[in-house]
């Protein structure tokens, strides 16, 4: 394994950067869509609930991979040229949105009903209510599974492997036939993915004990 | 405290068993003579590849593999074990290929791989069985003639992970951004997408792609050689041996230039005749 690094150091590091900023382009906006959608959900207004439910069931039941691919293969054939690193991006990103979505969707269904009621009676319109009163309660509910879902994005983003987005996935599998040492390489990749996601899962634990 | 203790020490005691369990397994293969099971079983395991045209592809029709090196794995079967013997074959790929050798899941590996020094080193190479030469596959009209059309900052190859083209193609055109595809399809859906301007791998390969795309067509000829070798775990001399004692069998019985034939012979551009033995 030391001698993986030695060598190797390079391009694993180089794969463990893009495989970062990938996750966290990912991550913001795929919270940012989910949460939208979420909304759009438990709005009255009927056809805005059916394109959110459209939205989700879409991307939530297709595998990652297949969506991926269709950015980096149809897009660029009829539409415009897209490189693998932002075809994995737009497929992470609508996946994860997806899932978060439904994360957050339970999470504001868990608010009761009276509050919104409440707050509607105090003259508040639907987006207030939705931004000063329910969001802040029902995030703190999610945060547990959104904790998970942003832990699955991360480890989702060797998709990009795939489509040679140059991430540590990708970089694990030309050094392991470059070395010819499947085992030892793979073991650094785990390492590296591990270094990403164990900070990430003790400050999801850190802001929950934090907000309860 | 005690228990969290205990569970930690049983995952560690389970983790040290697994090493010691993939330890064992590689020792006892060294002292096996695989050729020895093999005539006791009456079957070779082959590794052969299952999406390469002309050479291994899987009729999706008859979920068989079909293509030169499983006639040649099978006609080398029936060489070494006799008429009864029957030739097993396992879908390997450039990056599987190496790990499924060593862990005795495969006898012996037919499936496109060039004899480089570095793979000498890990692996027993018998003689070659096909004389390839590296070159590019490219969309018709495309300004790129050959190699060196490619050699600068804004042209993209494709190439295959695990294959010693890609290796190679940092030679020729040091300047040119490369991006690796898991397998061959993957590696031509990429290039009629317009992710690259070329494929690069062995011609053989190349030819089995454009006679499918007649779109595409290879240019420039070749700029490398590149024999293929059948590869057998280190310590293998006996099937090593045995091979390629098959191998000049059936080359002087004309076996091996009617298999060619069968599968090269009305190839567009290809020289059948230069590769005949």
């Amino acid at each position: 394994m030391i001698e993986i690094f030695q060598n190797y150091g390079d391009a694993l590091l180089r794969g463990f950067g893009e495989t970062i900023l990938c996750s966290i382009i990912a991550l913001i906006f795929a919270l940012i869509i989910g949460s939208g959608f979420a909304i759009l959900e438990s709005t009255p207004i009927r056809w805005l609930r059916i394109i959110a439910r459209a939205y989700i069931e879409l991307f939530r039941n297709i595998p990652l991979l297949v969506i991926t691919m269709f950015f980096y293969v149809v897009i660029p054939m009829y539409v415009l040229d897209i490189s693998g690193f932002v075809a994995g991006t737009i497929g992470l990103i609508l996946y994860s949105s997806a899932f978060i979505a439904e994360t957050v969707r339970a999470g504001i269904q868990s608010v009761d009903t009276g509050q919104m009621e409440g707050a509607r009676a105090n003259g508040l319109t639907f987006w207030q209510a939705m931004r000063y009163i329910i969001l802040p309660q029902a995030f703190r509910y999610v945060l547990p599974p959104l904790g998970n879902q942003f832990i699955n994005l991360v480890k989702n983003s060797s998709v990009l492997a795939f489509v040679a987005g140059f991430d540590l996935m990708y970089q694990g599998n030309v050094i392991a036939s470059d070395s010819l040492q499947s085992m030892s390489t793979y073991m650094c990749v785990g390492v590296l993915y591990l270094i990403i996601t164990l900070p990430l899962s003790y400050y999801m634990r850190y802001l929950e004990h934090r907000l309860s | 405290m005690k228990t969290k203790l205990k569970k930690i020490g049983g995952v560690l005691a389970l983790l040290f068993l697994a090493f010691v369990l993939t330890a064992c397994k590689s020792q006892s293969l060294a002292n096996q003579d695989v050729l020895e099971e093999d005539k006791q079983s009456q079957t070779i395991t082959w590794g052969v590849k299952a999406d390469t045209k002309l050479f291994g592809l899987m009729d999706v029709k008859d979920n068989q593999i079909k293509g030169f090196e499983i006639d040649i794995a099978k006609a080398l079967t029936k060489q070494i074990l006799g008429k009864d013997g029957k030739a097993e074959f396992i879908q390997v790929n450039s990056q599987t290929r190496m790990p499924l050798l060593t862990n005795g899941n495969i006898d012996a590996i037919i499936a496109t791989m060039t004899i480089t020094p570095e793979r000498a080193k890990q692996v027993d190479f018998s003689n070659s069985y096909f004389d390839a030469g590296q070159s590019i596959l490219v969309k018709n009209g495309s300004k790129v003639k050959n190699v060196y059309d490619l050699n600068n900052s804004h042209s993209t190859i494709l190439g295959v992970v695990g294959s010693n083209s890609v290796k190679t193609i940092k030679k020729f055109a040091p300047k040119a951004k490369l991006l690796q595809l898991s397998d061959y399809s993957q590696a031509l859906t990429a290039l009629k997408s317009g992710q690259g301007d070329a494929l690069t791998t062995d011609n053989g390969i190349l030819y089995g792609m454009s006679a499918e795309n007649p779109g595409y067509s290879v240019v420039g000829g070749t700029f490398t050689k590149e024999p293929y070798g059948i590869a057998v775990n280190k310590g293998q001399t006996n099937l090593r041996d045995a091979i390629n004692e098959a191998l000049t069998k059936i080359e002087k019985s004309g076996e091996y230039n009617r298999i060619l034939y069968k599968w090269f012979g009305h190839v567009k551009g290809f020289d059948y005749k230069e590769v005949r033995r």
